[in-house]
Formats: C-alpha cells, sequence, structure tokens
C-alpha cells in the first residue's frame, strides 16, 4: 500500500483521475476534514516535520523545518512552485495534469497549517494544458464547498490564484518566482531575508514544490511517523523519478528510494537501447554533476549517497545518455540552456555562461585551440571557485554553477574524448 | 473598466477584471494581463504594454522590462501557428535538431522568424517538460510528443491543409504522435487558437472546460 503515495489513482483509475467525483470517491479530501475538524494547526505542523519530507522542487529541504520559519507576521501567503522547466524533469506536468485534486487538497491543509487566507499556484507557461487542470480543480472546489469562505463549516477562509509563467527557467528559483509573481524581471533576490520572513509583497511565505505539497494529504491520513518510516532514514517517502533519454521505458516513477542505480535504469528503465552501452548519466536534472557506469551503478539512489558522490538528486530527472552520444555535444546543449536562461544580474554568470558555450561550440565545430581546456576551467572556477560540489558561489543564485556541472563532468569522465576534438581540429588547421 | 481598454473585446475587458480582482496587488496581474492584451493586439505591441501599464498604474517602460525578460511575450508578430520544437538535452539526445530542420524547411521560416505568407512562426526553445516523449514540440503552446521528424513534416503538412481554427494538444498527439512522456488520460476538446496561453481566464478558447 505504501509503494504508491502520488500515483495510485492515476495509475487505477487513468480515465479521470482528474475529477472530483473520482477524487472523492478514491479517499480524497477526507485529510481535509480530518485537519480541520480534528487537528490544531500546530499538530498538522507536527507530523510533517515528523514525516521527515524533503522537498521535491531540488534543493531537498525539509519541509517541516522550512514551515517552522514562517514569521507570524500577518498576511502571509503560500506559494506553489509548478514552475517545473530543469531539463529531463517532467513530474510536476502528470501530478498537475493527472491528479489536481491531491495538490488542491495539500494546499487547503497546508494554508490552515500555516495561517494561509490566500495561496498561488505559479504554473509554467508552456503548460497550458496542466494549468487548465489546475484551474478546473480548484472551481470544482469552490463549488463544493473546500475553498473559499468557512470551509466546512469551520471559520477557515482561502482563496486560490493559478498563475502562469512567461518561458523562463529561472522563476523556479523560489524568490525570482515571487519576483515575477509580483509583476517584475524574475530576477533572484539576494537572501536573506528569506521569504519565510520576507517574501511575497515583503511578507511571510513558503514556496513548496507540487509534488511535496501534493504529499500533505497522505500524511495527515496516515501520519507522519508513518511516512517517515518509508525508505531509508534521510531520504524518507516515496518519490517521483523523470526518466528519459537513451533509456527504454521512459517516463515517470514513483519509487521508494535506496535502491541502486542499476536497479532504477534497468529494472525499472528496461536499460538503454538494444545493442548500446550505458556510457554516463545525470542522477537529478542537468544542473547536477554526471554519473558514470564503472563509479556509480551501485551507489544508492539516496539524497545523501548521491551528494557523497559528489552530484546531487535535485529535481528527479535522470537522462540516459548511452555509448553514440557526443559527451561534447551534450555538454554544449546543456551549457546553451544555462547561457539562455541566465537572468543577467550577476556578471560570472551572465558572462560565463556565454563564454562557455562559445568555447564549446569552437571545439565542436572543429576550430579548438589548444588552450581551451584550461579556458573552460578557468571561467568555471570564477562562477564557481574550486569547482566543488556542492558550488562555492560568486553568484546571488545556484544557475551559473549549475552549468559548470557538465564542463567538470565531461572534464573528469571523458577527457580523452575531449581532447582528441581539439587534437583533430589541430590538425585539421594544420 | 478602465478606460484605457474601451476598445477591448466584452469577453476580453471581462478577463482583465477577474484577473485584477485575483491577486491582493494589482502589480500580480501583469503577466496575466500580458497574455490578454496579446490576444487583442496579436502581440506584445507597445500599445499593448501601455495599456497594461495603465490598468496596473506602473510605467510602461516597466511593463517592457517585464516583457523584454520572458521568451513567450512575443514583441513582434507571431503566425497563426507558433511551432516551438524543444531542443534540450533530452529531446537533442532523441533526433530533435533534425526535427527543427524539418520544420523550418516545411514552413519557410528559421528560428526566430515567421513564414511569407504569416501563416508559421517557428522557434526552438528550452526544455517544455515533454522529455520522457521526445522529441516533443508545441503548436501554439498545445504540446505533441514522439515526433519523428516524418511526422513533423506531415504535421506541418496538415496545418497548411486543414488550417485549424483552434489546435487540439490530443488531436495532433493521435495524428502524428507516439512515445509519451506518461499516459494523457481522457481526450479533452481544450485548446487554443491564438499563440499565447489559453486556460481559464486568459486564453480566448478552453476557458469552460
Amino acid at each position: 500500500m505504501t509503494d504508491l503515495i502520488l500515483t495510485s489513482r492515476m495509475v487505477e483509475h487513468p480515465s479521470d483521475s482528474h475529477t472530483i467525483d473520482r477524487y472523492r470517491e478514491t479517499g480524497g479530501y477526507t485529510a481535509l476534514v480530518k485537519a480541520l475538524r480534528e487537528m490544531t494547526a500546530e499538530e498538522i505542523v507536527g507530523e510533517v516535520k515528523a514525516s521527515n519530507m524533503r522537498g521535491r522542487g531540488g534543493a531537498g529541504f525539509p519541509t517541516g523545518v522550512k514551515w517552522g520559519f514562517l514569521a507570524p507576521a500577518d498576511p502571509r501567503y503560500l506559494v506553489v512552485n509548478g514552475d517545473e522547466s530543469e531539463p529531463g524533469t517532467f513530474k510536476d506536468r502528470q501530478i498537475l495534469e493527472r491528479d489536481p485534486h491531491q495538490l488542491v487538497e495539500g494546499i487547503v491543509i497546508s494554508s490552515y497549517a500555516l495561517g494561509v487566507r490566500h495561496a498561488f499556484v505559479y504554473v509554467r507557461g508552456e503548460y497550458p494544458k496542466p494549468a487548465r487542470r489546475v484551474q478546473r480543480a480548484i472551481e470544482e472546489a469552490y463549488d463544493a464547498g473546500y475553498l473559499g469562505k468557512k470551509i466546512l463549516g469551520t471559520d477557515f477562509s482561502l482563496d486560490v490564484t493559478v498563475h502562469l509563467g512567461g518561458g523562463a527557467y529561472i522563476c523556479g528559483e523560489e524568490t525570482a518566482l515571487l519576483n515575477s509573481l509580483e509583476g517584475r524581471r524574475g530576477e533572484p533576490r539576494l537572501k536573506p531575508p528569506f521569504p519565510a520572513i520576507e517574501g511575497l509583497y515583503a511578507k511571510p511565505t513558503i514556496v513548496n514544490n507540487v509534488e511535496s505539497i501534493s504529499n500533505i494529504p497522505w500524511i495527515i491520513n496516515n501520519s507522519g511517523a508513518s511516512y517517515a518510516a518509508i525508505g531509508p532514514e534521510r531520504s524518507a517517502g516515496t518519490r517521483m523519478f523523470s526518466l528519459s533519454g537513451h533509456i527504454k521505458a521512459p517516463g515517470n516513477y514513483e519509487i521508494v528510494m535506496g535502491m541502486s542505480w542499476r536497479d532504477l535504469i534497468y529494472d525499472i528503465g528496461g536499460g538503454v537501447r538494444d545493442g548500446h552501452e550505458l556510457k554516463t548519466w545525470i542522477p537529478g536534472g542537468a544542473s547536477a554533476p554526471w554519473f558514470v557506469p564503472d563509479q556509480h551503478l551501485d551507489t544508492p539512489v539516496t539524497i545523501d549517497d548521491v551528494a557523497r558522490n559528489g552530484s546531487m538528486l535535485g529535481s528527479g530527472a535522470v537522462v540516459v545518455m548511452d555509448e553514440t552520444t557526443n559527451v561534447v555535444a551534450a555538454a554544449h546543449r546543456i551549457v546553451r540552456f544555462f547561457a539562455h536562461e541566465s537572468c543577467g544580474q550577476c556578471t560570472p554568470c551572465r558572462e560565463g555562461t556565454r563564454w562557455l558555450e562559445d568555447v564549446l561550440a569552437r571545439i565542436l565545430d572543429g576550430r579548438g585551440r589548444r588552450g581551451d581546456i584550461d579556458l573552460l576551467l578557468d571561467i568555471c572556477d570564477n562562477i564557481s571557485p574550486g569547482l566543488l560540489w556542492p558550488p562555492a558561489m560568486t553568484t546571488i543564485c545556484p544557475l551559473g554553477p549549475s552549468a559548470v556541472s557538465p564542463i567538470t563532468s565531461i572534464t573528469r569522465w571523458f577527457m580523452p574524448e575531449l581532447e582528441a576534438m581539439i587534437v583533430e581540429s589541430e590538425v585539421a588547421v594544420g | 473598466m478602465n478606460t484605457a481598454i474601451a476598445h477591448w473585446s466584452q469577453a476580453n475587458q471581462e478577463r482583465a477584471q477577474r484577473i485584477l480582482d485575483s491577486y491582493p496587488e494589482k502589480r500580480s496581474a501583469v503577466m496575466p494581463l500580458l497574455y490578454v492584451a496579446s490576444l487583442e493586439h496579436d502581440y506584445a505591441s507597445l500599445d499593448a504594454m501601455r495599456e497594461v501599464a495603465a490598468l496596473v498604474d506602473v510605467t510602461p517602460a516597466q511593463i517592457q522590462s517585464v516583457t523584454s525578460f520572458y521568451t513567450m511575450f512575443k514583441r513582434k508578430t507571431v503566425g497563426t501557428y507558433l511551432v516551438s520544437v524543444c531542443t534540450s538535452i533530452s529531446c537533442y539526445l532523441q533526433g530533435a535538431d533534425e526535427v527543427l530542420e524539418i520544420v523550418e524547411r516545411a514552413t519557410g521560416a528559421n528560428h526566430g522568424e515567421t513564414s511569407a505568407d504569416g501563416r508559421f512562426s517557428v522557434e526552438h526553445v528550452e526544455c517544455i517538460g515533454a522529455c520522457g516523449g521526445a522529441p516533443a514540440v508545441a503548436v501554439n503552446y498545445e504540446l505533441i510528443e514522439g515526433l519523428t521528424p516524418a511526422k513533423a513534416q506531415q504535421l506541418i503538412e496538415w496545418l497548411n491543409d486543414t488550417q485549424p481554427e483552434v489546435v487540439l494538444t490530443d488531436e495532433m498527439q493521435q495524428l502524428f504522435g507516439g512515445q509519451r512522456s506518461f499516459d494523457w488520460g481522457p481526450t479533452e476538446s481544450e485548446g487554443a487558437i491564438a499563440p499565447v496561453p489559453a486556460f481559464g481566464p486568459y486564453g480566448s478558447a478552453g476557458g469552460d472546460t
């Protein structure tokens, strides 16, 4: 029973898992009734703390601890982060599209616990269908009395607004998201102050990922301790992984953490395409340093084990590459993404990501120069001194250091391939 | 309603009011209002930006600073069909560059351009969250997953021949798509008639799901 928390409804009822009727028929909104009628706000926060759930947006910060930082000033806000844009990630899209009421119920419970009277769902602009589904679910919830004034006859009232983004990866960073929601450019803010103290309209604000909030109804129905009991100690609960790239069975998989990468890639993902070999994979979205088969196949899929091996589980996006992949071209594609999405505030990121893109492009174009590898690493060192992971930063947010990951990955694991491309181009130039 | 948008359609004036009513501070309405203004003016034109500025009481320059930050606010005319080809890492690994090449050739518009007849605008875009169904393309932001180069050719020909007023993600997926990121569930009749996100208070179609 505990093996599926988030996706059981969409698996068992594919034709109508998104409707309020099916949601209620399968136990939906019972957690809300329990929370509002039987529990105090403090008790709910206590359960979420006890669940040990770590945020599912990428940073992995414990949700209950984050809630504990919320300043007492009024009004305060809950903002659900559905700006999912990390290349390789498509899990929130499925939750928004296929089980939006689970998210809405989580929002109402969380808002009650946090003393919030107006919550927002920020959905990336490229997700019109998921946004329509959430909008519809919210309208259904209003009609059913789960939203609006005096919910379930209590004194608790809540409004929820869906906000559509404009096509900017950086708005997934929580302070950039808040600026965007205020009708401004999506540029990250300097922290502190953290959003829990000064967030939306400079009021105390909690920003949580779609998947995180969608777990709340289960936690209320089954207790925080039951959630904490699932999986390894510091990677509690189930988690959505998005598998893509050269893999036989791409898709989202809700799994209990702790299995090996071998199990995830071969047993769950079906392995790489027939007749091909695994070359490398990205364990947690385009920002994460890459893993390689002879080092990491037996590493457990947990937040801490991946971190100990110099990368991160991030958003749960696993991008698999087989031996046909030109790793320099793949790195260029990822660096190009970060160069395009840099907001431009911090010089090391704005200038550095563009330089990295240009140097990789000329290597790919057969115009590589002998000093290019040193140049790449020098630029990386200016963005993220020491080339460590987690990265040291010269920038307000981690976008710049994310562009360093593909470079350090290819120089660490595929240096001969990179060098060969440069030598070849020198021969060609004569 | 504000006189600045008295020339908007009744429906879009009502949308604008609903949007303004849904935020505690009206500046938050800038992005959704820009989408609606883009419906009125075909794109986020200078007039569109001035009107949004008047609605939320900030300067037009402040609105322009927002418009220029986000890729989905278009600052020049967009064709009837905006074809966005994802070329980020997962789609790249599955042949997105060939899909882009086919789309550019079939439409006669390269990245950032609009075809001479005004029918197609083409762009390559960063990750659109369809990595499990790579390569992915969106038409007016309505998604098609598992689109091979050959199917991309057919998609453009179909748009050219049938010129649908509303593009439906489910219909296009059925006709031209392949591998999907996940089970999409039941077919919907919502869709977009203009290259702006179409849902709820924002768009021209699909408001009454």
